[in-house]
């Protein structure tokens, strides 16, 4: 009887929450508090850091080799208000700024949108299988852009592709969304089986374009499979604004993220809009997923394994979760894509091919490792 | 010092009414207890008051003002529930859980201060949990589960305190040691107290009222002597038992029946049965 009663002896204590200053104290003996806190800086920072330098790593890499100084004082000279002398040649420059910062900024933006749109998918349906492609959003933009390629006319240029893929993602995703709709709610298992089904009539009608296309297949087979061959500093500023909206209204909704672990009706019963919060949240994560993919094809593996990665590490607060997700897809495709482009230069292997073959590796890995239920 | 009044209300889930018509009170400082057999509507309506599950017909009111005139967060901020089995993510820590209490307290841009982080320490310290803090879901017992839900509610500080059969599948001692903590929340914090529960002792024991369901109506409802009475027991739950009083606290005592004499429901009309029997 002692031990259940240990929590007894304790019911003494006053609470009382109008006592800041005393509420601080015991605040301040927490470990837990503090150690929070110090973690959730520490990490991030870290992470971003860890990301900057491998960004100026990839930098240097290609078939023009840059020396790791030289890239950083030709960043550096790039910088508003700085006057730094020029001591390299300007094609050095050229290759730097022109060719291989847009294409690696890219592959960041890109790993960032996927990483978060996986993290918030994952969370939304409390599946460790969801990824930003479970309710047709690759599909759509599959079918959009196999249109694309089909399509006899070149109306809208380079960007005839990527606008009808991100129709694609969105048209699918809405289809779906209505189709799972029941009255005023949303619930969740409708919405994968509805995106499922969904998913596989547009992928049966993407296989037949693709094969009716006869000279075309290599190039549709290349973008499924993803390539930032073609990235440009036009692309990057098409697409930043929104992963930016996306990103910054999924970090808002961070906390009731995790109130949403437990069921929808504990979220409820905790001050939560639930179906507020799914629609908000699929919203947001949808339209980072089709921006991210329409430039650069439906690059698999990314948006599954990382948000689980930084799970296995840091735990599952997604306060924690979302911006470390972010940041490591972001080093994924960054690190995907430089092996793509040298590995067997000058040709290029599909970064979808490396993010499966280095990312499955080391998340089993992890898991391994961890041995215990990880979602 | 919140008080629940709710207005002849009607819960169904499609056409199948679950409760009919129903009307009673809720004070600060006390427990009433809602009894029942299976399917009577108990946790109908706790989700109800908890506005998970909208009346189809009649009023819930808050301190005068009607539910569905309250936000979600605001709601959360009054009145706390724990649900009966509810599921927690298993590879979240005790602490993790509790803070999520703190929920409805917090803007979308403001994180826990630390004032939040002590009221969900003091939250733990009273559900006697501190210990379990940097433990996983996972690796806990029913009992301590239970205790991690109650310590989340004590977090949310609400005012009405709604509990759906907190003491299922624990063993006595915890039983009592949860019923223990509920009760003195109530008294000590004029907390509204509403809990359904099958066991018609532990009920007897801790409630200062009850109301004792059937078919979604009230079939009885006042003190515990009034309603823990053996002809309540044989016609809501169609039980034969006997009715003590407890030695130390004059509260009723149930004693079932158990014998050749009891009767299922699937065996036809039971009042005409009990009658050419007795």
């Amino acid at each position: 009887m002692n031990d259940q009663n240990s929590g007894r002896g304790l019911l003494t204590i006053p609470v009382n929450k109008h006592s800041e200053s005393a509420a601080h104290k015991i605040a301040q003996d927490l470990p837990i508090y503090s150690s929070r806190r110090f973690l959730r800086v520490i990490s991030i920072s870290g992470l971003t850091v860890a990301c900057i330098i491998i960004t100026v790593l990839a930098l240097t890499v290609g078939s023009v080799e840059i020396p790791f100084k030289t890239v950083w004082q030709i960043l550096i000279s790039h910088l508003p208000f700085v006057n730094l002398h020029v001591g390299w040649s300007s094609t050095a420059d050229m290759i730097i700024t022109g060719i291989r910062l847009p294409r690696i900024l890219m592959a960041g933006a890109v790993g960032i949108a996927l990483g978060t749109a996986g993290a918030t998918y994952q969370g939304l349906f409390r599946n460790p299988l969801a990824d930003p492609y479970l309710i047709g959003v690759a599909q759509g933009a599959a079918l959009g852009a196999v249109v694309g390629f089909v399509l006899p006319w070149t109306f809208g240029g380079s960007y005839l592709i990527p606008i009808l893929a991100f129709l694609g993602a969105v048209a699918a995703v809405s289809i779906v969304y209505l189709i799972a709709r029941v009255g005023k709610t949303l619930p969740m298992t409708t919405l994968i089986l509805a995106g499922v089904a969904i998913g596989s009539l547009l992928m049966s009608i993407t296989a037949y374009l693709t094969m009716i296309s006869a000279n075309k297949v290599h190039s549709i087979l290349s973008w499924l499979m993803g390539n930032f061959s073609n990235s440009s500093w036009d692309q990057l500023k098409l697409i930043s604004p929104y992963i930016a909206i996306g990103l910054g209204v999924i970090f808002l909704y961070a906390r009731p993220l995790n109130v949403m672990q437990l069921d929808e009706e504990q979220a409820q019963q905790l001050g939560i809009n639930v179906e507020r919060t799914k629609i908000i949240l699929l919203a947001a994560a949808t339209l980072i997923t089709a921006v991210a993919v329409c430039f650069v094809g439906t690059i698999g593996f990314v948006g599954i394994i990382v948000p689980h990665i930084v799970r296995l590490i840091w735990g599952p607060d997604h306060r924690l979760l979302l911006p470390l997700s972010a940041i490591a897809g972001a080093i994924l495709l960054i690190l995907a894509d430089t092996a793509s482009r040298t590995l067997m230069a000058p040709s290029e292997i599909p970064v979808g091919v490396i993010t499966a073959f280095v990312g499955a590796p080391f998340f089993l890995f992890l898991l391994r490792r961890k041995k215990k239920a990880v979602f | 010092m919140a008080k629940l009044e709710i207005q002849n209300i009607t819960l169904d889930y499609g056409q199948h009414p679950v409760i009919k018509d129903l009307s009673f009170q809720l004070q600060h400082s006390e427990l009433l207890g809602l009894v029942g057999p299976n399917g009577c509507g108990k946790t109908s309506i706790i989700k109800s008051l908890s506005r998970v599950l909208s009346p189809t017909s009649g009023r819930i009111l808050l301190d005068g003002k009607e539910l569905t005139g309250i936000s979600r967060n605001e709601l959360a901020r009054l009145i706390g529930v724990v649900p009966q089995n509810p599921y927690l993510p298993e590879t979240f820590t005790v602490f993790e859980v509790v803070i999520l209490g703190r929920n409805p307290h917090l803007g979308l841009l403001s994180g826990e201060s630390s004032n939040d982080m002590a009221i969900v320490w003091q939250a733990m310290e009273r559900a006697g949990i501190t210990h379990l803090a940097k433990r996983r879901i996972g690796e806990l017992s029913g009992g301590e589960k239970q205790r991690v839900t109650i310590a989340r509610v004590l977090a949310q500080e609400p005012q009405v305190i709604l509990l759906d059969e907190p003491t299922a599948n624990l063993d006595i001692c915890h039983q009592l040691d949860i019923m223990d903590l509920i009760k003195s929340l109530c008294m000590e914090k004029n907390i509204a107290g509403l809990i359904a529960i099958h066991d018609l002792n532990i009920a007897a024991q801790y409630c200062t009222r009850i109301i004792m369901l059937k078919n979604g109506q009230t079939h009885a409802e006042g003190t515990p002597r009034e309603v823990v009475t053996a002809e309540n027991i044989r016609e809501v739950f169609r039980t034969n038992s006997t009715v003590h009083t407890h030695p130390e606290n004059n509260l009723p005592v149930v004693l079932l029946n158990t014998s050749y004499k009891r009767l299922t429901v699937e065996s036809g009309d039971w009042d005409k049965h009990a009658n050419t029997e007795q």
